[in-house]
């Protein structure tokens, strides 16, 4: 082969002083960067991911990953990062894949929210002396709870973990999150990927996704589970379908999808049976139908430009839950472009979506849930203030879990166990320490909601979802502010 | 009382080695003093093998046939039950090597003396490799616990 002109992107550093020449990075690194020929370390740094597996293991501290040094002229429009995808795709031809959420500097609107506290004319409240009610409940709120027609759910607190199938993630990663769900009385997510029979136990806290290429959908599917959730668009890939390599395609991922095993799995763009949103209400009965109406039925679509209109719609099909995700929602893999240049931000999404609902009326009827880049305690604050019920996490999951953010889910080569189906790597995730670490993070962020809350002078979620009194606008045009439906720092109000 | 390693979640990374080198003869778990200016030897044996691994550690038997072998009474049994070896009254016999069924104690470089775990009866904490394993894939023995006694498998009890 031609000369590929790909310079590495990063660089190991080992510190000679340091290394003992132990081998633990030689037989942790998926990549091969590694190598200990005869008492001598060398490295491949073209196949460095800076995953950071090596640098974590080190029991001497003698491994650093850095940006390779510069190797192109100072270019603000040409960056080394846009010449480096134009090589690789002047050598392959083919579409960039990514993975993870988009990365780029766009705005942040959660950052450019700011939080209500109480001073001297109303009380603020102390969450470790006075109750402080998180629980949030999800679904139609228009009927009578008593009726079953109308089934809601009840989470100890509004954040529940985000889809992530099985195949795309390992089953130690399921395992993790349905019992971090479990220990945490929230829900989690399956994914498009099926339920795999061992998580059954789990079913109560389960989200059954029923998405365009049906992966493991049967009765008993349905039947175990808390919520099915209908998956039409996922916030790192609006309008495009999943594509599951068939490398990652394990028997037991086959067995739980119902397809053969080592064969790529297609999701298509369109589920073939919606084409409208009467087609979609067809599907959310026949599921109701299915299950005797007794679990809600979710709606996840991407955030897209007319996202208030579609929303309006999708309440109009008898959806009992709603959630939208944003443009900075994960993925396993999608292609870059996409994951990149399409979509707009929850936060904005949430605001409209919220406000039309209530113009319309029909806002008590669904339950929404916002997703897609939510980074820490705040912003599910700021997310329930804009108007959500409750917030999806996926990618702060994973990274409780151990995910370093490379982005390169879309290989199968992941170091920590997490976005991969291969034996060897998937049991570096014990699911018990898994389970342990993603229900610690949700106990934190508990216990800061609550102090957030408590400074608030509110002591029920209730009281703040859609207040968006509770926020101020700082950095933001007249346009965002009004679109946001927030006022800027410093009016009063 | 023993160690054991689940094999689901053992990475075969070899930290154990490491940590369990690094906490003997007296490197007191500095493990860059243990490696650049030491010979450190661990205690414990991890075979990795198409993919599998086996995490061969002192099963601190018992009924323990090391200690009834031993011609010079250099490998005991302290309060809590864990078999150790007195290496200044060794004498390199190594009849506990050919005796032990699980194949654990392992000739030292240093002469007289063998290398068997001691569970860091040493440092009296937790032993390194336990604290160390990067997935908490070696756990107490579930039956004996850190203060239990651990039942005697060798013969068949």
């Amino acid at each position: 082969m031609a000369l590929t002109m790909l310079a590495p992107v990063f660089k190991v550093e080992r510190e000679e002083s340091r290394c003992i020449k132990c081998g633990v990075c030689v037989q942790q690194c998926a990549n091969e960067v590694h190598h200990l020929d005869n008492g001598w370390m060398w490295t491949n740094d073209e196949e460095c991911v800076a995953c950071q597996r090596c640098v974590s293991l080190c029991p001497a501290q003698a491994l650093a990953i850095k940006e390779y040094p510069l190797s192109f002229r100072v270019n603000s429009h040409w960056t080394p990062a846009t010449i480096r995808e134009i090589y690789a795709q002047a050598d392959s031809g083919g579409v960039l894949l990514a993975g993870m959420g988009n990365p780029r500097s766009y705005k942040s609107y959660f950052d450019h929210l700011l939080l209500n506290a109480s001073q001297v004319t109303n009380p603020s409240i102390d969450p470790l002396r006075e109750p402080m009610e998180l629980n949030t409940s999800l679904g139609n709120k228009t009927g009578s709870s008593e009726l079953s027609e109308k089934p809601l759910i009840s989470l100890r607190l509004p954040i529940m973990f985000s889809a992530m199938s099985f195949g795309s993630v390992s089953l130690n990663v399921h395992k993790s999150l349905s019992r971090a769900a479990y220990a945490m009385g929230t829900l989690w997510n399956t994914g498009e990927g099926g339920l795999h029979p061992d998580l059954f136990s789990y079913k109560d806290n389960a989200v059954v996704q029923v998405a365009s290429g049906r992966f493991g959908v049967h009765p008993a599917y349905l039947e175990n589970s808390a919520v099915i959730e209908i998956k039409i668009g996922q916030g790192a890939k609006p309008g495009i379908g999943g594509h599951l390599p068939g490398a990652k395609v394990s028997e037991e991922v086959a067995r739980t999808r119902m397809i053969p095993a080592w064969s790529d799995a297609i999701s298509p763009a369109p589920h073939h049976d919606i084409y409208s949103i009467e087609d979609l209400a067809q599907l959310i009965e026949t599921l109701k139908v299915a299950t005797g109406y007794k679990k809600p039925i979710a709606v996840k679509v991407a955030a897209v430009h007319n996202i208030s209109a579609i929303a309006s719609g999708v309440v109009r099909a008898g959806a009992d839950i709603l959630a939208i995700d944003g443009f900075r929602g994960a993925t396993g893999a999608a292609p870059m472009r996409i994951r990149d240049h399409v979509g707009i931000p929850i936060e904005i999404a949430l605001a409209q979506v919220d406000s039309r609902l209530r113009d319309e009326g029909i806002r008590q009827q669904v339950s929404l849930v916002a997703a897609g880049g939510i980074r820490n305690s705040a912003d599910v604050v700021k997310a329930i203030a804009l108007g959500a019920d409750a917030v999806y996490i996926a990618t702060a999951a994973l990274i409780a879990l151990g995910c370093h953010l490379c982005q390169m889910c879309f290989t199968g080569k992941c170091n920590w166990g997490i976005a991969t189906t291969r034996p060897d790597l998937s049991r570096r995730l014990n699911p018990e320490v898994g389970a342990k670490r993603a229900q610690n993070l949700l106990q934190a962020w508990e216990h800061e909601i609550k102090e957030i809350m408590g400074a608030m002078g509110i002591n029920a979620i209730d009281s703040l979802r859609g207040n968006r009194l509770m926020l101020r606008g700082i950095g933001l045009g007249p346009e965002e502010l009004k679109i946001l439906g927030v006022k800027a720092a410093g009016e009063e109000g | 009382m023993k160690i054991t390693a689940i094999p689901d979640y053992c990475l075969g990374c070899g930290l154990c080695r490491i940590y369990c080198a690094a906490a003997h003869d007296g490197f007191q778990g500095n493990v860059l003093r243990a490696f650049k200016h030491g010979s450190p030897l661990p205690r414990i044996n991890l075979i990795n093998w198409q993919g599998l691994t086996y995490f061969n550690v002192c099963r601190h038997c018992q009924d323990a046939p090391c200690i009834n072998a031993c011609i010079s009474g250099a490998m005991q049994r302290d309060e809590n039950g864990r078999v150790y070896v007195d290496n200044s009254r060794c004498v390199s016999c190594y009849t506990c090597i050919l005796v032990c069924p699980f194949g654990h104690p392992q000739v030292s470089r240093e002469r007289p003396g063998i290398l068997k775990c001691d569970l860091c009866r040493e440092s009296n904490r937790e032993p390194a490799c336990l604290k160390h394993c990067p997935n908490e894939a070696i756990i107490w023995d579930e039956e004996s616990g850190p203060t239990g006694s651990a039942k005697n498998k060798v013969h068949g009890e």
